[in-house]
């Protein structure tokens, strides 16, 4: 069985003007490998600036890739082709504040794409799969009428969610769709997802710089620096047993909603800070934080490479 | 209860109603939680504006002028280049009279019995009834700015728009276009543009345009020639932020085209932007029709406008104060309501000054 | 100002900030109590709209233009500076409390250098000036952990990342080593790697210094891992407090318990997250009863009605919920307080 999204060596620069008349390319996202399998979540993490939003927009073709090619279900995507592909990928932003366009009502944003990809033939079949829609993210169908600025952020990621399900897509991104939320709604929203998956076997993109929370939505898991990727394995392998530095330092930095275990436990604190993406270190991106480095990371770029079982690390010293 | 027994230390169980501990229904809860109504955006600032008291007292103002410069020809039973004649002959008495003075001729008439409406303002030198004059000098001031306002909304947004929205290189050429007409002195501009103007436009008597007047078309043009920079960057850098909202991205990523994205999400988010600086463009366009009618470059004669009244009533400042006073007071009035009436605007509408 | 006997070093007394809105008066904090002790860290919980932050701007008095401490008592070493003028305030900011904000980003002056905005801090409330404020400056910089100080001196704040920049943030409020450090979500714009950096600068600075902190925050982590005492704060109130242990392990407010049931956690490998339903609470339309109550599943006809006590579950933690009631726990006073009153008697 073919996987639902192949990607493979995705770049994407975007050029940034350092002087005058002079241009650097900033390299966003800088060959990255992976796929997606039917109905899967995968989790992207990684610290801001890293990529991982630009992952996301560049395998739905909101970018123009540099390079790279990108298969749903083994077609591959192009710029003639998107339109139609668009039925199939869809996305939930951020900012449940700035995704919603404060001049719609809620039964407008939900309809969109069934107006862009005439999806009825009148009316009366409109509004009722808008009001299906509505009742399947938990919305009560008397707002329809209302206006996004009148919703909570819980509810107004509900109206997002419920646009991009409006034309069975068979994959989401979802690019940070609870860091916005509050605590107690976030947990509303990760379940609606789940719950969503179950329901539609729709496969995610996940998106999110939580680490607990990729963990707990996530079947795989991949973690980005600076634009490459470093670490992609299955969720519980890659928490319990990180193999790449940088996933075993960002593992231990998460804070822990538990006393006991945060007092016993063993932060490795990173030294410094991540550096500019336009003045990337040579080899390997981490190693001017990395407590391993050696002489051969400053010089090579480590490969992407299988340890066995779908755990791929890109390290020379682990 | 065991620790009824105990009542020095769990006090409230002594007291407490043990109906009250059973569980809430959902009905009850909902009823704590209530959405607030549902207002629409314009609803909204419309509530907002209503509010603002010295919005609504330059509305009250705006009303009544607007009012005053509809019903007063239609009452005022004299016309702004009509000399002023009593029983068919011209009446060479009525020149210079204050507010509410009447000449010779017209005291004998309604002596002798007949009715005269009274001459609000007085008259001008030249006979002619100075009340109705500041009235279709407002009307003419009114028109101009509002028209000049649409012009130039109409030129600046189409620019501004593709300036905007196509960006690139023609965002560049149009930008430096409009950086060329800004470091243009602009009084400097209009005045040679007038006086050019004046004698290149000709037209057939009779047509629309004739009625208007060259001065007043050449004004227009002026107008729409210099003035719309101003509204399209502005325009320009809405939608250059409006793009940048996630909603935009969402609709690309639904699969929207670029006019549905224009169309749908763009325009509606600038266009109480769009609204409000329309609105104080007007009173900045009176200024410059006064202006201009002022150093005898706006409206041609016998037409009145406020500026030109104002003009004509240096010569006897002395002697007749209240001829400049008038025609000033009511561009005073209308300018200052205007712009009032544009900042409540942009108060109670545009999203980003809110909280 | 007299040496005054005092018994805690902050204490917050029936607090009641409210906001005037257009649509009508918020009130942000409706009756919190809290002490604090020198050297002690409390952690104040709440999602957005629970009054958290309010609670910290009103201890510093820096409230936004339209709001107001409309009650209550805020007394540090004894003296209520709700009485205070804006001038004995201005010294007692930065002096004696100081804030580090969410942001690093815009709470730092773009158009001046670090040097110049740290010995700004500086002169403002102490003696030191010229060489010495540079040299307490460069001081300062260092302690904070970041390297080459003289350096640093000298750029704009643009050309520091955001950990630094919080770096400096927390460099400028220990300038005059105040007693008390608020800390309002710190480590919420940061990224994981950055955050951890920061926790432990603060846990190692508060080593060294022995001020207390009141860090302010919606990230249960953070709060387990650096906060002694906690507040759970809901809808402007109190809603539980205790130890770090009690809260996590014994909650018995149901909103803290939902709280915990919501978050994923390290252990909790594919369970189900419970979910608080519901939405947040609307300020303007708050209960007449237990603010909580609307979302609450375990909610009674008497949570709708009546605001809860507090109740002492035991001597380090206190819960505001009618359950506790019910359920028989929880104590007015003391168990040993009451009898001890008796004996008095």
């Amino acid at each position: 069985m073919t996987n639902l999204l192949d990607v493979e060596h995705l770049k994407q620069y975007f050029p940034i003007r350092t002087g005058f008349a002079k241009t650097t390319p900033l390299k966003a996202v800088d060959d990255i490998s992976f796929s997606i399998r039917h109905g899967e979540t995968l989790g992207l993490v990684g610290e801001s600036g890293c990529g991982k939003t630009t992952v996301g927009r560049s395998v739905l073709r909101l970018y123009e890739p540099t390079d790279g090619k990108v298969y749903f279900e083994g077609t591959e995507i192009t710029r003639s082709n998107i339109k139609s592909m668009r039925r199939q990928m869809q996305m939930v932003f951020q900012d449940p504040y700035s995704s919603l366009n404060p001049r719609m009502t809620v039964e407008d944003i939900i309809g969109e794409p069934l107006d862009v990809h005439r999806m009825y033939s009148n009316s009366k079949e409109r509004r009722e799969k808008i009001l299906n829609l509505m009742e399947l993210v938990g919305l009560n169908a008397e707002h329809a009428t209302r206006y996004a600025h009148e919703f909570s952020g819980g509810q107004r990621q509900r109206i997002g969610i419920a646009r991009a399900l409006a034309v069975n897509p068979k994959f989401i991104v979802c690019d940070e769709p609870v860091s916005a939320l509050d605590v107690s709604i976030q947990a509303q929203v990760i379940n609606m997802f789940e719950e969503l998956q179950d329901k539609l076997g729709v496969a995610y993109l996940f998106i999110a710089h939580d680490l607990l929370v990729v963990r707990h939505i996530s079947n795989r898991i991949a973690v980005m620096y600076l634009g490459h990727m470093v670490e992609l394995a299955d969720s519980d392998e890659l928490m319990d047993h990180p193999i790449h530095p940088y996933t075993e330092s960002l593992l231990s930095a998460v804070p822990i909603p538990d006393p006991e275990t945060a007092r016993h436990k063993q932060r490795i604190v990173l030294e410094g800070d991540v550096p500019s993406p336009l003045n990337m270190p040579t080899g390997c991106p981490f190693r001017t934080r990395c407590r391993y480095a050696t002489a051969k990371c400053a010089e090579e770029m480590p490969d992407f490479t299988d340890r066995g079982n779908g755990h791929f690390v890109a390290c020379h010293v682990k | 209860m065991e620790n009824n027994s105990v009542p020095k230390k769990r006090p409230f169980s002594l007291q407490l109603d043990l109906s009250k501990f059973e569980p809430a229904t959902e009905e009850e809860k909902r009823q704590q939680d209530v959405m607030s109504k549902s207002t629409t955006f314009f609803r909204d600032g419309m509530r907002r504006l209503l509010k603002n008291p010295l919005a609504v007292a330059s509305l009250i103002v705006l009303l009544l002028v607007i009012a005053t410069i509809v019903i007063a020809p239609m009452i005022v039973p004299y016309g702004y280049e009509e000399i002023l004649s009593v029983n068919g002959r011209r009446d060479k008495g009525a020149k210079n009279l204050t507010p509410f003075e009447y000449s010779t001729a017209e005291k004998k008439y309604i002596a002798q019995g007949n009715s005269r409406f009274p001459h609000i303002f007085g008259t001008d030198e030249q006979c002619r009834d100075y009340f109705i004059r500041v009235v279709y000098g407002a009307r003419v001031s009114l028109f101009v700015g509002f028209f000049a306002s649409i012009i130039v909304l109409i030129i600046g947004m189409l620019i501004g728009s593709i300036s905007g929205y196509v960006g690139g290189r023609v965002d560049l050429i149009i930008m430096r276009i409009v950086d060329i007409i800004y470091s243009l002195p602009d009084m400097l501009m209009v005045i040679l543009l007038s006086v050019v103007l004046k004698e290149v436009l000709t037209f057939k008597t009779g047509s629309v345009l004739a009625s208007l007047g060259t001065n007043m078309i050449s004004m227009f043009i002026v107008f729409g020639a210099l003035y719309w920079v101003g509204m399209c960057r502005l325009i320009r850098g809405q939608i250059l932020s409006i793009r940048e909202n996630d909603y935009v991205l969402a609709a690309k990523s639904i699969g929207a085209g670029s006019a549905r994205i224009i169309r749908k999400h763009i325009l509606p988010n600038c266009l109480s932007v769009i609204i409000i600086s329309t609105a104080l463009q007007i009173p900045s366009a009176i200024f410059t029709e006064s202006y201009l009618s002022f150093i005898g470059l706006g409206v041609s004669a016998p037409m009145p406008s406020l500026g030109s009244l104002a003009n004509a009533a240096r010569q006897g400042l002395q002697s007749y104060p209240y001829k400049l006073i008038f025609p000033a007071a009511a561009i005073c009035l209308i300018v200052l309501s205007l712009n009032l009436l544009g900042d409540g605007m942009r108060d109670a509408f545009d999203p980003k000054l809110r909280r | 100002m007299e040496q005054k006997q005092y018994e805690h070093l902050l204490s917050v007394r029936d607090l009641h900030t409210h906001f005037s809105t257009e649509n009508g008066t918020v009130s942000a904090v409706n009756g919190v109590n809290f002490n604090l002790d020198a050297g002690k860290v409390l952690g104040i919980v709440g999602e957005s709209g629970s009054g958290k932050s309010v609670t910290a701007y009103s201890v510093m008095r820096i409230l936004s233009e339209n709001g107001w401490i409309d009650q209550g008592e805020i007394l540090y070493k004894g003296d209520n500076i709700v009485k205070w003028s804006e001038k004995e305030m201005q010294s007692f900011r930065g002096r004696c409390v100081s804030i580090i904000f969410q942001d690093p980003m815009t709470s730092l002056n773009p158009v001046f250098t670090i040097g110049n905005q740290l010995k700004e801090a500086i002169t403002l409330h102490t003696a030191k000036r010229g060489k010495e404020a540079y040299d307490r400056a460069v001081e300062l910089i260092s302690l904070v952990g970041i390297n080459e100080p003289e350096k640093r001196m000298r750029q704009y704040p643009y050309q520091l990342s955001g950990g630094m920049r919080q770096r400096i943030m927390i460099a400028m409020a220990l300038a005059c080593e105040p007693d008390i450090l608020i800390a309002d979500e710190p480590t919420t714009a940061l990224d994981v790697t950055i955050q951890a950096q920061i926790l432990e600068l603060m846990q190692s600075l508060q080593k060294k210094m022995g001020m207390a902190i009141i860090m302010v925050t919606h990230d249960l982590g953070v709060i387990a891992e650096i906060c002694d005492e906690i507040i759970v704060m809901y809808g402007g109130r109190i809603c539980e407090r205790g130890t770090a242990d009690e809260i996590f392990y014994n909650p018995h407010h149901e909103y803290t318990k939902g709280l915990l049931r919501s978050i994923p956690t390290m252990n909790s490998k594919k369970q189900k997250l419970v979910p608080i339903s519901g939405t947040p609470i609307n300020m303007l339309n708050m209960p007449a009863g237990c603010a909580f109550c609307p979302r609450c599943d375990a909610a009674m006809k008497i949570c709708l009605e009546e605001i809860p006590e507090e109740l002492f579950i035991n001597e380090n933690h206190k819960a505001s919920c009618w359950i506790n009631v019910r359920d028989g726990k929880g104590f007015e006073t003391l168990p040993e307080t009451a009898e001890k009153e008796e004996t008095a008697k």
